[in-house]
C-alpha cells in the first residue's frame, strides 16, 4: 500500500516462519477427522500472521511507541480521571495465585480473592455511604444498566409498573440515556439551569405516576456540584422515585461527601478513575453497583458473603435482577482497587478528593484569563472552557486546539462534551499532576491561543508532530474499512465466499 | 505522606493565592455544608507500599490454584507465550485509554484494526467490533444486533445448551422488555433441531446456539442458517474461538453473528475476568453493531492511519438511540488475543486446537476404559466432554482435591436439570501426559 509507514502484523508474514513453539504432543497422535466428523471441521485456514517471536516483539513494541499514556504525561480527559496508576497494584495483581484461579474452582480454594471481594465492597460502601453492593459490572455503562434494572425491580415489586420515565440532564454521559433506554425507561432529558445546574424547578414538571426516577452525576460534567441536590432527592423520593447516581466524577468529593447522604438509592463508581487502575486503551474498568436498603433485596447473584465458616458466593437472592454477567466481574481490576484503597486509607482518600479539586480550580483561574469559562463558579475536579469565541475571531475549533496539543506532547482535554457548552474543552488534572505539569500545560495553552491570533494556519494543519496527521474521518465513515484484506482482491473474495 | 501526590505545603500556598481563597475547604463551600463528612471514612489509615505488598500476598496465599486443573466451562488453563505479558506491561499501552486522539493513538487503534481482522479470520465472517465485555454479555449484544436487523421481531430463540450463565445474563436483560426468549430444548447433548425448526415463525429475530456447547459437544449446524434465512432470521453462533483452529466457524456454517470469549486466547482465568466478548457479522450488519470499531483512512498526506469509526452508531452521540450503552470496554485484554494469535500464528493456531482435540479424546479414552465414569451422550466433542460417576460430584470432587486435582465442573450445579454426578473435563495442551495418567488412577482409587 502506498504511504504505508507502519506495516500491519499481517504484512509481515512470511510463510512457514513460526512465534512459538508449543510442547510437543505426549500423547498418540490420532487422525484428527476420526475423532470429529469430518463436516464439522473447518476447510478454510485461518489468515493469520506467520511472524517470528522477535517480529512479534518489534511489532507491537513499535505500536507502543505510537501510543501515549498516562505515564508519557499529561493526560487532562475531563470525565476520564486519567490519574497516575500506581506500580505496586501491577504487581500485586500479578501474583499467580490470584491469576489462574479458576472462577468454577470449590470456594474453600479461593478464600483470598472472595475476601479480598467482600473487604472491597465494604470499603466501597463506607465511601459511598450505601448498604450492599455488587461487582460484577465490567464498567461504568454496565453498572449504569445494572441500576436501572435495579429501579425496574423494585417498582415491579411495587406494582408500580407505570414508572416509565427517567429525568437525565442535558449534562449527562451519553452512556445514560443509552442505558436507561436498554432497560426500557423512557428517557427525559431535563435542561441544566443558566448556573449549568439541575433546578428543583426544572424537575418539577415531572413528579407524577409515570416518574421513575432521575440520574444524576455530581459534580457534574461542568465539574459543578449540583447544590440544590438534597431538595431534588426529597422531591423525587416525595413523588415516588428513585435516585441513581452517576459515579464518573466521584474523585472530587472522595472522602468528603458521600452520594448515600444527598439520598441516592444506586451508585456506580468507576473503579477505573477514582480507584486508579489503569484504563489499559479503553479497559478493562469496573463499574461496581453500591445501593440503598431500599433495592438489596434486588442485587444481582451471585452475591459475595461473609460467614462463620469462610467467604461464599450466594445465589440464592429470590428478588434479584439475576446474573449481570458471566462470572464475578473484571476480578484483576477488583485486587488493584484494593491495593490502592489499602494505600490511600481514609486519610490519603479525602487528600485525593482536596488536591483534585485543587489542581481544577488553579487551572481555572489561570486559563479563564485567556479562554472563555462559560461557567465561573468554584468548580470541582474538572471545568469546562468554550472555544467559542477563537471560532468567531480566528476561525479556530476546539478540535484545532486539541489537535495542537498533540504536538506538544500532551493529551488533549475532551472536546465537544458535555454537549451544552459550544466549542467545549473539559479539562481535569486529576490530584496526580504537580504544579510544574500545571503550570506547564497553561503554558503551552496560552502559547497556542498566540498561535490562533497570528498564524491560525498552523492549528488548522495541526498536528504537525505525530505520526500520522489529522485523519480523514468522513472518508473512514462513508466507505468503512475494519479489517485488512491480503492485496489480491481475488484470493479476499473467493475465501469470503467459501 | 502519599508518593502519589505531589504537592509540597508551599505549592498549596501558592495555588490557593491564585484561586483567591483561604484554605481548601473554601473550594467546598458550594455543597451544602450539612453534606460534608464530620469524621473520617470508618477505614484503615493509608499503609506504606511494602505493608500492602505483604497484606496482598497474604491474601493470595489463601488461595489454592497448584492442583492440577481439568475446570472449564467457559474458562480455560492454556499456556500463554511470555511475550503477551510483555507487551501488555508496556505502559504506553496500559496507562492509555480510549483512543478518542486517534493521531496520539495510532498504537492501540492499530492493534485494535489487527484484533478485528483476526476475529474475522478465525469466525470467517466479515466486520468484528474493537471487544465486548465477555462471551456472554456478548449474547446479549448480539440478541439487540438481530433484533435491530430484523424488522418487526420481538422474539429470540435460544438452546438449552448454551451455557447456563449465558441464559441467566440474556434472562436478565431482556427482562422487563418486550421481548419474547425461548429456550429450545436439548437432545442427547445437542440442540433438538427439530423443535428450533417447529418454533421458527415470523417475528423471531434469531437463534441462539453454542458450539462447542456448555457440555462440550460440537453441535451440527447443517443446513441450519438456510433455515433460518427462509425464516427471515439470524443465526448467531457462539464458539470458544480456540476450536477455530480446527472446528468449521460461524461464517462456514452460514451464521449472520458470531460471538464468543477469547479467555482462551493468551488471557489467564483470573477469577472469571477480565476475558474478552468478541462480535463478529455479516458486513451487511456493521453499520448496527454496537461499541468500539477500529477503521481504516488516511492522513492529510495520504497515509495509512485508524481511528474510530462509526461513532454515529455509538452513546457518546446518539445517546438513548445508540445500537449499544457500551463505552469502557476490554480494550487491553484484547490486545493481549491479539500478541497471542500473532505469536501462534496461522500454523501455531492450527497445532494447539489439534493438541487439545487429541489430549482430550485421549483422556476420555481413558477414563471411559478403565474408570466406572461413564460417557454422558456419545457426541463429538472438542476439548472438554461430560463424563457421570457412579457417585454425586460433590462425593468425588474434595477426594480428587487431596489428591492435587480440580477434576472437573460439577455440572449439576451449573445446571440442575443435569443429573448429579456429571463432571466436565476439559484437556488443554498444557495437561501432560503424565498428569492424566495419575488423574486417572486417582480417580480409579477415589471410585473404588
Amino acid at each position: 500500500m502506498s504511504g504505508t509507514n507502519n506495516p500491519l502484523i499481517f504484512e509481515l508474514s512470511k510463510q512457514g516462519r513460526r512465534g512459538y513453539r508449543l510442547p510437543d504432543l505426549d500423547v498418540p497422535h490420532r487422525k484428527l477427522a476420526s475423532l470429529v466428523e469430518p463436516h464439522l471441521l473447518r476447510e478454510q485456514e485461518p489468515g493469520l500472521p506467520e511472524v517470528s517471536e522477535v517480529e512479534v516483539i518489534r511489532h507491537y513494541t513499535a505500536l507502543s511507541r505510537r501510543n501515549y499514556g498516562v505515564d508519557l504525561g499529561f493526560y487532562p480527559l475531563g470525565s476520564c480521571t486519567m490519574k497516575y496508576n500506581p506500580k505496586i497494584n501491577e504487581q500485586v495483581a500479578d501474583f499467580e495465585s490470584f491469576v489462574h484461579l479458576h472462577p468454577l474452582q470449590p470456594e474453600e480454594s479461593a478464600q483470598g480473592i472472595l475476601a479480598l471481594m467482600h473487604e472491597l465492597l465494604v470499603g466501597l460502601c463506607e465511601v459511598t455511604g450505601m448498604s450492599w453492593g455488587t461487582l460484577q459490572p465490567f464498567a461504568g455503562a454496565h453498572g449504569e444498566f445494572t441500576g436501572m434494572k435495579l429501579f425496574k425491580a423494585c417498582f415491579e415489586k411495587r406494582g408500580e409498573t407505570g414508572r416509565t420515565k427517567v429525568l437525565v440532564p442535558d449534562s449527562a454521559h451519553g452512556t445514560n440515556p443509552a442505558s436507561a433506554h436498554l432497560a426500557g425507561f423512557e428517557v427525559v432529558e431535563i435542561r441544566s439551569d443558566s448556573r449549568g445546574l439541575v433546578s428543583l424547578e426544572s424537575v418539577k414538571d415531572h413528579l407524577d405516576q409515570s416518574l421513575a426516577g432521575i440520574m444524576m452525576t455530581n459534580p457534574n460534567t461542568l465539574g459543578l456540584f449540583e447544590e440544590d441536590i438534597l431538595e431534588i432527592s426529597k422531591a423525587i423520593h416525595d413523588a415516588g422515585g428513585l435516585l441513581y447516581y452517576d459515579g464518573a466524577n466521584l474523585n472530587a468529593i472522595v472522602g468528603k461527601v458521600r452520594p448515600g447522604a444527598m439520598g441516592f438509592d444506586v451508585v456506580h463508581l468507576n473503579l477505573h478513575k477514582t480507584f486508579s487502575t489503569p484504563h489499559g486503551g479503553g479497559g478493562p474498568g469496573a463499574g461496581p453497583v453500591l445501593v440503598s436498603d431500599t433495592l438489596l433485596p434486588f442485587l444481582p447473584v451471585p452475591d459475595v458473603v461473609k460467614r462463620a465458616d469462610g467467604y461464599h458466593l450466594e445465589n440464592n437472592r429470590h428478588d434479584s435482577i439475576g446474573r449481570l454477567s458471566g462470572f464475578y466481574g473484571n476480578v484483576a481490576v477488583m485486587v488493584r482497587a484494593y491495593a490502592y484503597l489499602l494505600t490511600m486509607g481514609r486519610d490519603g482518600l479525602a487528600r485525593v478528593g482536596e488536591l483534585a479539586v485543587l489542581n481544577a480550580n488553579y487551572l481555572k483561574e489561570r486559563l479563564k484569563r485567556s479562554f472563555t469559562l462559560p461557567h465561573d463558579r468554584t468548580c470541582k475536579h474538572e471545568f469546562v472552557l468554550s472555544a467559542r469565541q477563537l471560532k468567531e475571531q480566528f476561525g479556530v475549533t476546539a478540535l484545532d486546539v486539541a489537535k495542537r496539543l498533540l504536538d506538544f506532547g500532551i493529551h488533549p482535554p475532551t472536546v465537544y462534551f458535555p454537549l451544552i457548552v459550544p466549542e467545549a474543552l473539559m479539562i481535569e488534572p486529576t490530584e496526580t499532576e504537580s504544579l510544574e505539569v500545571l503550570d506547564r500545560f497553561v503554558e503551552v495553552m496560552e502559547t497556542i491561543l498566540q498561535e490562533a491570533k497570528e498564524n491560525p494556519e498552523i492549528l488548522k494543519l495541526a498536528p504537525s508532530r505525530t505520526p500520522v496527521g489529522r485523519i480523514d474521518e468522513v472518508l473512514a465513515a462513508r466507505k468503512p474499512v475494519v479489517r485488512w484484506y491480503p492485496e489480491t482482491e481475488e484470493s479476499t473474495e473467493t475465501w469470503v465466499q467459501q | 505522606m502519599i508518593a502519589y501526590l505531589p504537592h509540597t505545603d508551599e505549592d498549596i500556598e501558592a495555588m490557593l493565592d491564585v484561586i483567591g481563597v483561604a484554605r481548601i475547604d473554601q473550594l467546598f463551600a458550594d455543597i451544602p455544608q450539612e453534606l460534608i463528612l464530620k469524621d473520617p471514612l470508618e477505614i484503615p489509615t493509608g499503609l506504606p507500599e511494602h505493608e500492602v505488598y505483604r497484606r496482598m500476598k497474604s491474601l493470595a496465599g489463601s488461595n489454592q490454584v497448584q492442583n492440577v486443573s481439568f475446570l472449564g466451562c467457559g474458562s480455560y488453563d492454556h499456556i500463554i507465550p511470555a511475550v503477551v505479558s510483555h507487551i501488555l506491561s508496556r505502559s504506553e499501552f496500559y496507562t492509555s485509554y480510549t483512543p478518542y486522539q486517534a493521531e496520539m493513538s495510532q498504537g492501540f487503534l492499530q492493534a485494535i484494526f489487527e484484533f478485528q481482522t483476526m476475529i474475522c479470520e478465525l469466525t470467517g465472517l466479515e466486520v468484528a467490533n474493537a471487544s465486548l465485555y465477555d462471551g456472554h454479555t456478548a449474547a446479549s449484544e448480539a440478541a439487540v444486533l438481530s433484533l435491530n436487523s430484523v424488522r418487526r421481531s420481538d422474539t429470540l430463540l435460544y438452546s438449552s445448551t448454551l451455557h447456563p450463565f449465558t441464559r441467566q445474563v440474556l434472562r436478565t436483560h431482556f427482562s422487563n422488555l418486550p421481548v419474547h426468549l425461548e429456550e429450545i430444548p436439548s437432545l442427547n447433548g445437542t440442540t433438538d433441531l427439530e423443535v428450533l425448526s417447529a418454533r421458527l415463525r415470523p417475528g423471531v429475530a434469531g437463534v441462539i446456539l453454542q458450539s462447542p456447547n456448555y457440555l462440550g459437544y460440537v453441535e451440527d449446524l447443517s443446513g441450519l442458517a438456510e433455515k433460518l434465512h427462509d425464516n427471515g432470521s439470524l443465526l448467531i453462533l457462539s464458539t470458544n474461538p480456540l476450536s477455530l483452529g480446527v472446528l468449521k466457524p460461524a461464517g462456514e456454517w452460514g451464521a449472520d453473528i458470531g460471538i464468543g470469549d477469547t479467555q482462551p486466547l493468551g488471557l489467564p482465568s483470573y477469577f472469571g475476568g477480565p476475558s474478552v466478548g468478541y462480535i463478529t457479522a455479516t458486513g451487511k450488519l456493521l453499520r448496527k453493531m454496537p461499541g468500539r470499531i477500529a477503521g481504516q483512512s488516511r492522513d492529510q498526506e495520504g497515509k495509512r492511519a485508524f481511528l474510530l469509526t462509526l461513532q454515529a452508531r455509538e452513546q457518546h452521540i446518539k445517546r438513548e438511540r445508540a445500537t449499544s450503552n457500551i463505552c469502557s470496554n476490554q480494550a487491553l485484554a484484547a490486545l493481549a488475543t491479539t500478541v497471542y494469535l500473532a505469536t501462534l500464528g496461522r500454523q501455531g493456531i492450527r497445532e494447539i486446537a489439534d493438541q487439545n482435540t487429541q489430549k482430550a479424546h485421549y483422556l476420555y479414552g481413558r477414563l471411559v476404559k478403565e474408570t466406572p465414569a461413564k460417557p454422558l451422550f456419545d457426541r463429538p466433542f472438542f476439548n472438554e466432554f461430560p463424563i457421570m460417576l457412579p457417585n454425586k460430584a460433590a462425593d468425588v470432587l474434595p477426594r480428587m482435591e487431596e489428591k492435587g486435582f480440580f477434576a472437573g465442573v460439577d455440572l449439576h450445579r451449573l445446571d440442575p436439570t443435569i443429573p448429579n454426578g456429571a463432571l466436565a473435563i476439559a484437556v488443554t495442551e498444557k495437561r501432560t501426559c503424565g498428569e492424566m495418567e495419575a488423574f486417572v488412577e486417582a480417580l480409579k482409587e477415589v471410585l473404588r
